[in-house]
């Protein structure tokens, strides 16, 4: 654990506070944040629980839009706004528990389902005097980007301290022995229901508040905007390459991953997209546990 | 019938048209050791498969000390003293072999040390490496001190000595009867008649969803019905 902390989790933030004050693309530092912080969040319920929601992205959505909501209605001061998303992501993961009955793929596309379910009801123009409806949110919370660069970093360290407890800690080998195989964790007095109820909402919180975070620094957005499928397609591509269940590998996904879309993906996409596609499948063929399978592998002899 | 420890009455199972179980009572004391034979699909692993909680019986009930467990999911009855193991064994194969110990949760009876359990089977070598990697028999014996570490009152045994050599055999008899001298209650699914005649106190003889016969495997062997069905006509002798 203490290992975790100091080799991983206190490096990785003491570069990402110190990076604003010598690069000046704050947004771009952000999203960088935003990723790491949906990755590990994926990573909990993925590397944990063995639950792949491709509707991750609902909770993002959900995060931004408990914010929006709560300034512009509630006229609450952004830092509640903030809890009011976590709040609201909360609200949609006990909503949809009964989806943890389904498995695998079935789990996976009724939880997009479920995103897209939310996308529509909070775009529904009838709905606009409550939500905004289909032309968006605009917000008048304060433009506070330090403020909210270091909401998103606390909102990391606190998703990363979760992963690394569970990789030390006896509830978190619990979790791993009902992933590997539910009945017999259930004959070894484990509470499998408990555990994978708590672990999903623990992912669906972290997303949450960084949706509202999210939110609040980007002031104006739409709905497709924050239930953008791509936040969940980058988190879990992110957190599969660099290994589900491990600290370090969906930090060095998102880093290496999202650092070469940045470069290259945005100038030349045709390329980018190219190599991302080769990419991912050599990984699904020959690393299916990404980087940190690698890693597993050297050090293994 | 003596006063139980475990005590399943009338447990019914349809799968579709199969009457796996017609209402069977089984029970076992602290202590004692009870072989559950008959021929496959006779409905013994499905009856402790309803006994732990991964099936639903139809019909019956299940007390443990007196208190029902019909409703109660599998991780609850581990909980209050009721466990298995698996004629397949199934051990978590990414956590290692210490952590499959590490994991169950001590139920009634406080749980047992794991690396004492892992000493007992003689798995203490392995205890750093994945379950994965361990041979199936190897996995049989992980499944039983998984078991054990939840500290369980009963213990339901399917299928266990298959596939271990004599010497192995030998050592899981003496360990299953020291259990039972600790005040373990034990079911023991088996084929095998050796085993079963050296750790058994009595046998309960399924058929067809029924019990047919309950005594020693002794009276058993001279029992008409469970020769026919089940034992078979001895060899004549050469």
């Amino acid at each position: 654990m203490w290992r975790d902390l100091g080799l991983v989790v206190l490096p990785l933030l003491a570069v990402l506070a110190v990076l604003p004050a010598v690069y000046d693309n704050g947004a771009l530092l952000l999203n960088f944040v935003v990723f790491l912080v949906l990755a590990q969040g994926l990573n909990l319920t993925y590397g944990f629980s063995g639950y792949l929601p491709f509707g991750y992205v609902g909770f993002f959505g959900a995060g931004a839009y408990g914010f929006a909501m709560s300034v512009t209605l509630a006229g609450a001061p952004p830092l509640l706004g903030v809890l009011a998303g976590g709040g609201a992501s909360l609200l949609v993961g006990l909503l949809l528990t009964p989806l943890l009955r389904l498995q695998g793929a079935y789990f996976g596309l009724a939880s997009l389902a479920a995103a897209e379910a939310l996308l529509h009801l909070i775009g529904n123009p009838n709905l606009q005097p409550v939500t905004g409806g289909p032309y968006g949110v605009k917000l008048q919370a304060g433009y506070a980007p330090l403020l909210t660069y270091a909401l998103a970093l606390a909102i990391l360290a606190l998703t990363m301290l979760l992963v690394a407890w569970l990789r030390h800690a006896r509830f978190g080998l619990r979790l791993l022995a009902a992933r590997d195989d539910a009945l017999a964790a259930a004959m070894a007095g484990i509470d499998i229901v408990r555990g994978r109820l708590v672990i999903w909402l623990a992912s669906a919180l972290a997303a949450g508040l960084i949706g509202a975070v999210f939110a609040w620094r980007t002031a104006t957005f739409f709905p497709d905007a924050v239930f953008d499928l791509n936040f969940s397609i980058f988190a879990i591509v992110f957190t599969l390459f660099g290994g589900a269940g491990t600290l370090a590998g969906p930090v060095f996904g998102v880093l290496l991953l999202y650092g070469l879309y940045n470069a290259i993906g945005l100038s030349a996409p045709q390329y980018f997209q190219l190599a991302y596609g080769v990419l991912i499948m050599l990984l699904a063929l020959f690393f299916p546990e990404g980087l940190a399978g690698i890693a597993r592998r050297i050090a293994d002899g | 019938m003596a006063e139980g420890l475990l005590e399943l009455r009338g447990v019914a199972k349809r799968f579709g048209g199969f009457q796996a179980l017609a209402g069977v009572d089984l029970a076992v004391a602290a202590g004692e050791i009870v072989g559950l034979i008959g021929p496959n699909g006779s409905g013994k692993t499905t009856l402790i498969n309803i006994a732990s909680g991964v099936l639903a019986a139809d019909a019956g009930d299940i007390r443990l000390a007196g208190r029902s467990l019909l409703h109660l999911p599998a991780h609850r009855r581990a909980a209050l003293g009721l466990n298995r193991t698996f004629q397949v064994p199934r051990p978590f194969p990414t956590l290692t072999v210490r952590q499959n110990l590490e994991v169950a949760v001590p139920g009634a009876a406080a749980g047992r040390d794991p690396a004492a359990l892992l000493d007992a089977v003689e798995l203490a070598p392995f205890a750093g490496r994945r379950a994965g990697e361990l041979t199936s028999v190897q996995q049989k014996l992980l499944d039983l001190a998984r078991a054990l570490a939840t500290g369980p009152r009963v213990l339901l045994v399917d299928e266990l000595a298959t596939g271990l050599t004599p010497a192995e055999l030998a050592r899981v008899a003496t360990r299953l009867r020291a259990l039972a001298a600790e005040g373990l209650g034990l079911i023991v699914v088996e084929h095998l008649m050796a085993f079963i005649d050296r750790i058994t106190d009595r046998v309960v003889v399924m058929n067809a969803g029924q019990v047919l016969f309950r005594g020693t495997l002794r009276e058993a062997a001279k029992d008409r019905q469970v020769v026919d069905v089940f034992l078979g006509a001895p060899e004549p002798a050469a």
